[in-house]
């Protein structure tokens, strides 16, 4: 009898115990959802957006860019409506960003010759000078690599006077390379994968030198295809950072015809916004298929990061 | 003569070891030379022309003023303004970008179904270029925007987003938006290293779950909070990124931060002021990181293996 009533008890409490856990799990979930709502909720706007005809976004948005097209009479809404799905669905933006108007194709361009050479570049420097920090660790090299970490730390406010200072006396001001060669020794992706290196194995290192590799070999055929997954999320992480550039363009290119996407877009025109965001969602485009294809190596890299004593 | 050989011999032997050990490392040094080179050429060497000309009076006379560049940049009412505003900015920011990813990190780390998509829901912004996103928080924080007509709908007064000290609300919002989920993923790497039998014994121990997470997460995670709150303060310093694209050149009192100060400098060439400030903005980078550095230190120190 009192086995019955005890042995109710424990199924009670065990009962009550998955009910909360359940309501717990769908209180977070919930949570949850409403966050990652919040986080897309701008991206997804800025995208149903695009696909809208100008007239469209004049009377969704016109108090707000002040919309002024020549001639006709525009309907101008005194508040903003928040549209998720357009009217009309048209591509007539991007068929005008693409095919009809150069200079953004151009901007576009400019993003592409300053970001890639930075990302590989500084990639296949840092990968060498990574395995020579991870190497034969001394006081001096500790000093050193202390002495990257600090100017990694530093930010576009102290780094670009130097900058500055240099392409003046290179005479690269107002070319790219004014933005591109002190991009490709930037200590970041140095810092990062010396992490990655120290974590090889010595015997691995050792092994493979017994078998006679000189330390060229144990490089190109051990260490840097070991850190194989670290390079790939760096140099994801490098080129979000550089597609993203802002302060460099604008301290070391005076010509506003060489700048990046990433500072033109702001200067769209009011009378232009559905076509701005026309562009935003192409400049978008590249970085989004690396986040979609290069997503595991990405969160891999960020987690090994950890530790800045590593 | 016996002897001399045999010392001759030693040293040849002596000096052969030393010298292959030598190749190597000297070899390693071949690898870095590279990065050493222009790491040398466009960082530290134009650096110390920074601090040489922030000693000077004009790069062409040459005189040496002491410390008034410095003085000056300090008095300077502007740059007191960008000074304030990032420090300001920085100061609330940077604590709530940490404790905010690490809150999303512990509800990440419970049972919740599509983990994976919630991983990848909160890091996208990371990849969204700033210019891309601009249009939508202009549409949303303008003074006629989707903010303020729900405001409304509420029964709230208008706030002028960008025009007003609010702004600052603004750009938090925007600094925890682009940069939670990259917090998030260093926070939920952290928490899955912890080591597992240190969990069961706090649990046999009866320890609570705020117990655990106190005495035992915080203090494991200590260093992962100190590599997030650098990056944080670092990535505080982009915010210019946005502030600058959404309001330009010279925006509101409260969003002049300090890149807009050095952009300003530097379109008038002011090459000892720049310096100046450059230098100030050096130490005092060097000094917070320093502390953090130190504090993390004393309070990890027992757990670092």
């Amino acid at each position: 009898m009192e086995n019955a009533i005890q042995r109710n008890y424990f199924k009670r409490i065990h009962r009550r115990r998955v009910m909360t856990d359940k309501t717990k799990t769908l209180l977070v979930t919930i949570a949850a959802i409403v966050f990652a709502f919040i986080f897309l909720l701008p991206i997804i706007l800025t995208v149903t957006n695009s696909f809208m005809a100008p007239s469209e976004i004049n009377s969704n948005y016109g108090s707000i860019f002040e919309t002024t097209d020549k001639g006709g009479k525009v309907f101008i809404s005194k508040t903003v409506n928040l549209k998720f799905i357009p009217d009309i669905v048209t591509f007539s933006q991007y068929y005008i960003v693409l095919f009809k108007s150069p200079e953004y194709l151009l901007k576009f361009w400019n993003s592409v010759i300053y970001t890639v050479p930075i990302v590989v570049i500084q990639l296949l420097i840092a990968t060498l000078a990574s395995y020579g920090f991870a190497r034969y660790n001394g006081r001096i090299k500790s000093a050193l690599f202390f002495g990257y970490i600090i100017l990694m730390l530093m930010p576009y406010q102290v780094t670009l006077v130097p900058n500055f200072l240099v392409s003046k006396w290179l005479g690269t001001y107002d070319t790219m390379w004014s933005i591109l060669l002190p991009g490709f020794f930037s200590p970041f992706a140095v810092f990062l994968l010396t992490k990655f290196m120290r974590r090889i194995p010595k015997e691995v290192i050792e092994a493979a030198a017994i078998d006679g590799a000189g330390e060229w070999n144990v490089f190109t055929k051990v260490c840097a295809p070991l850190c194989k997954g670290g390079i790939a999320s760096i140099a994801i992480l490098i080129f979000f950072d550089y597609w993203n550039m802002v302060e460099q363009p604008l301290i070391l290119l005076s010509d506003s015809q060489m700048h990046p996407l990433s500072v033109f877009l702001s200067k769209i025109n009011a009378g232009e916004i559905s076509l701005a965001f026309a562009v935003a969602v192409i400049y978008l485009i590249p970085p989004l298929l690396i986040f979609l294809y290069g997503e595991d190596y990405l969160v891999e890299g960020i987690s090994y990061q950890g530790g800045i004593k590593g | 003569m016996k002897l001399s050989s045999f010392i001759s011999k030693k040293n040849i032997r002596h000096k052969r070891k030393f010298s292959a050990n030598e190749r190597k490392s000297l070899i390693s040094w071949l690898f870095l030379l590279p990065s050493l080179l222009g790491v040398f050429l466009f960082f530290v060497a134009p650096f110390c022309v920074v601090i040489y000309y922030s000693f000077i009076n004009n790069p062409i006379q040459k005189i040496f003023v002491g410390f008034d560049n410095f003085v000056n940049v300090w008095n300077n009412s502007a740059f007191r303004l960008a000074g304030l505003n990032t420090i300001k900015f920085s100061f609330t920011a940077v604590p709530l970008a940490v404790l905010f990813s690490l809150f999303l990190a512990v509800v990440m780390e419970s049972r919740i179904p599509f983990k994976s998509y919630f991983r990848s829901f909160f890091l996208s912004p990371l990849m969204v270029p700033t210019a891309s996103i601009v249009l939508i928080w202009q549409v949303m924080f303008h003074y006629n925007g989707i903010v303020n007509k729900f405001l409304m709908i509420f029964g709230q007064d208008k706030i002028d987003w960008f025009k007003s000290d609010q702004a600052r609300i603004v750009i938090v919002l925007l600094f925890l938006w682009k940069n939670l989920g990259y917090n998030m993923i260093l926070f939920m790497s952290a928490l899955s290293s912890i080591p597992k039998d240190l969990l069961e014994v706090a649990a046999l121990e009866n320890a609570n779950k705020f117990q655990v997470f106190w005495y035992i997460k915080i203090r494991y995670m200590s260093s992962t909070i100190l590599f997030v709150t650098i990056m944080s303060l670092i990535n505080s310093f982009k915010v210019f990124r946005e502030v600058y694209l959404m309001t330009g050149d010279y925006p509101y009192d409260s969003l002049y931060m300090l890149q807009h100060f050095m952009n300003n400098t530097f379109a008038s060439l002011d090459y000892q002021k720049l310096s100046a400030a450059a230098i100030i903005m050096f130490i005092v980078v060097s000094g917070l990181v320093y502390v953090m550095y130190r504090a993390e230190n004393r309070y990890g120190k027992d757990i670092e293996g």
